[in-house]
C-alpha cells in the first residue's frame, strides 16, 4: 500500500485485525517462554474478566467510572465555555486573569488529589472534582485561542447587517470559533477518562480504576489489572471515535483537515 | 479637481442626486511610534446610483478608503457624509461584500442569504431568499454549504446575502481577486445586470484596469503613499460595453499611462 492509495475496504479491517492479533500472539508467547508466574497471558486476563462479568461487578465498575467523567466533563463544559468566550471576546478581562490560567494550567491534576480530598473529602466529589479540573484547562484555552481567532471579516460582517456585540457573539463568533472549541472538547474528554482512573485509585471504592488497584492489593490478580486496562483503553477509544462523530456535523465540518 | 460626472452615460437619464461625500478625508495610521500618512485629502462625491470604480496599485488606501465609508474605520480627519449625515458606524442600510471569505462556512446557502433578514416574518424571509437566490443563479444549492461551492458561486452568496437586506450602497472590496480569469469576467457581467435591476450606489475597489473600465461610471485612480485621488475618469461608453472599440481602449490607456505604466511589457 502506498500512502496515497486509497485501502480497499477489506484491507481497512483486515490489517488491524491482522496487527492485533500479532499483538496478542506476541503477548501470549512472551508470558509462554518466560515461564512468568505473575504477569498474565491474553487468555488468562479474559477468563478473569469474564468472572467479573459473571459475578456482575465489572458492569457496575464501568457505570461509575463513566458516571464520573460524565459529570466532571459536563460541569468543565458548562464552566470552561462561557468562560472561553468571554475571555476570547474581551481581550483586556483575558490579559488579566491569563497568568492565573497558565500557572495552573500544567499542574497535574493528579497532583490535586490531597486538596481534592481536604476539599470534599473520600468520595465520588473528589473524583468528579479531578476530571473537572483535567478538562477545564483544555477547555478554556482552545476556546479563548477560538474566539481569539476568528477573522475580523466575520465580526465585520455581523456588524454591518446590524447585529448587537451580543448577537455577533452568538450568532458570529461562537459558530465560527466551534470547530476549534471542539478540538478542546476532544482533547478534554480524553484528558478527563484518563484523570478519574487516577482519581479512583484513592478516593473512592468503586471504579475501573479502583478495580486496578484493588485487584492489585487483594490477592495480587494480575489479570484483572490486565483485563480492566485494556478496558479502559477499549472504552476511551469508543469514546474517542463517538466524538470524532460530531465533527463531520456539517455546520463545524468545513473547521476540519481533509475537508475542502 | 474636477467631480462632475460624465453626460454621456445612462447616468444622464436619471437626475443626478448626490448620495455619498468624502470632505478632505485624511487618515494616518501609528506604526512602531511612526505616523504612516495612508490617505491624504479625499474628497469624492459619489451620486445615487452610480457605480465608481477605486483604482490604484496595492497599498494605495483604497481598501482603506472604502473601510471607513462603510464605517469601520474612523478617518483620522475629516467627514464622510451618507445621504447628509456623518458615518459613524457600519449600518445595514450600506453593505460590504469582502472577497467569498466573507461567505459564514457555518450556514447553508439559504441560511448565509437570510442572514439579514431576521426581523421579518418566517414566510417574506423564505421569499426573499428564494427571490435572492435565483437572482445569483443558485436554484438547487439552497441547502448546500459553503465548502462545497466553487469560489464564484461562494461570491455570489455573498452578494446576494449582501442585496437581500435591499441595502443602498454596496461596497465591493476586490470581490473577484480570488476568482479565475473566466470566471471573473461571468461575474462582472452578473454584477452589471443586477445593478441595472436594482440600481445601488456601488463602490468597488480594484487593481485590475480593465475591469475598473468594463464596470464603472466614474474610475477614482488613486496613487500610493500616501493615497490620493490622481483623476477621475468618466467613462462615457454605454452598456454592454465592447472591449475592443476605439473608445474603451482609448479609456484604458489613459489610466495605464496615468498610472504611469507603459503600454508594452
Amino acid at each position: 500500500m502506498s500512502a496515497q492509495a486509497q485501502p480497499r475496504k477489506w484491507e481497512r479491517f483486515f490489517w488491524p485485525v491482522l496487527a492485533t492479533a500479532f499483538f496478542l500472539a506476541l503477548w501470549h508467547y512472551a508470558v509462554v517462554w518466560t515461564a512468568t508466574n505473575i504477569f498474565p497471558s491474553p487468555l488468562a486476563v479474559e477468563k478473569g474478566l469474564v468472572e467479573l462479568v459473571h459475578k456482575g461487578v465489572l458492569y457496575q465498575d464501568i457505570l461509575d467510572s463513566l458516571r464520573r467523567v460524565a459529570i466532571g466533563y459536563l460541569a468543565a463544559v458548562a464552566i470552561g465555555v462561557p468562560l472561553g468566550l468571554l475571555f476570547g471576546w474581551y481581550p483586556a478581562i483575558n490579559q488579566v486573569v491569563n497568568p492565573v490560567i497558565q500557572i495552573l494550567r500544567p499542574i497535574s491534576p493528579i497532583a490535586w488529589i490531597p486538596v481534592a480530598i481536604i476539599f470534599f473529602g473520600v468520595g465520588d466529589y473528589a473524583a468528579i472534582f479531578l476530571v473537572f479540573l483535567g478538562a477545564f484547562f483544555p477547555i478554556l484555552v482552545t476556546c479563548v485561542d477560538g474566539v481569539a481567532n476568528v477573522p475580523l471579516i466575520y465580526r465585520r460582517a455581523g456588524t454591518n447587517f446590524g447585529l448587537t456585540p451580543p448577537q455577533v457573539l452568538a450568532r458570529v463568533v461562537f459558530p465560527a470559533a466551534l470547530p476549534s472549541i471542539l478540538v478542546g472538547l476532544r482533547i478534554a474528554l480524553g484528558i478527563g477518562w484518563l484523570v478519574v482512573v487516577a482519581g479512583e485509585m484513592i478516593a473512592v471504592t468503586s471504579g475501573l480504576g479502583y478495580l486496578i488497584i484493588d485487584s492489585r492489593n487483594s490477592g495480587k490478580r494480575y489479570d484483572l489489572v490486565v483485563g480492566a486496562m485494556l478496558l479502559i483503553g477499549i472504552i476511551g477509544l469508543a469514546l474517542d471515535l463517538l466524538f470524532r462523530r460530531v465533527e463531520t456535523f456539517k455546520p463545524v465540518r468545513w473547521g476540519f483537515r481533509n475537508e475542502s | 479637481m474636477s467631480i462632475q460626472p460624465m453626460i454621456e452615460t445612462e447616468m444622464s437619464t436619471h437626475t443626478l442626486r448626490p448620495k455619498l461625500r468624502t470632505e478632505e478625508v485624511n487618515m494616518i495610521f501609528t506604526r512602531d511610534g511612526k505616523n504612516l500618512p495612508v490617505l491624504e485629502n479625499i474628497n469624492l462625491e459619489v451620486f445615487d446610483g452610480e457605480f465608481i470604480c477605486l483604482l490604484g496599485p496595492s497599498g494605495c488606501g483604497k481598501s482603506t478608503l472604502l473601510s471607513a465609508i462603510a464605517g469601520f474605520l474612523k478617518p483620522t480627519s475629516g467627514d464622510i457624509l451618507i445621504d447628509g449625515e456623518i458615518v459613524r458606524a457600519p449600518d445595514p442600510r450600506r453593505i460590504f461584500v469582502f472577497q467569498e471569505r466573507g461567505v459564514f462556512p457555518w450556514l447553508t446557502v439559504e441560511g448565509n442569504i437570510g442572514f439579514g433578514l431576521g426581523r421579518l416574518p418566517r414566510s417574506e424571509r423564505a421569499q426573499r431568499i428564494q427571490y435572492y437566490v435565483k437572482m445569483v443563479g443558485l436554484e438547487g444549492f439552497e441547502k448546500s454549504y459553503p465548502h462545497e461551492l466553487s469560489g464564484g458561486m461562494k461570491q455570489r452568496v455573498e452578494v446576494a446575502r449582501a442585496l437581500a437586506v435591499n441595502p443602498d450602497v454596496l461596497f465591493l472590496d476586490e470581490p473577484f481577486g480570488a476568482l479565475d480569469s473566466i470566471t471573473r469576467m461571468i461575474m462582472r457581467g452578473e454584477l452589471l445586470r443586477i445593478w441595472q435591476a436594482e440600481r445601488k450606489t456601488i463602490l468597488f475597489v480594484t487593481h485590475d484596469i480593465d475591469e475598473a473600465v468594463q464596470l464603472a461610471d466614474r474610475v477614482v485612480v488613486m496613487s500610493a503613499r500616501p493615497g490620493r485621488i490622481q483623476q477621475i475618469v468618466p467613462i462615457d461608453i454605454s452598456h454592454p460595453r465592447d472591449i475592443s472599440s476605439p473608445r474603451y481602449l482609448e479609456l484604458r490607456d489613459g489610466i495605464l499611462s496615468q498610472i504611469g505604466l507603459a503600454h508594452n511589457l
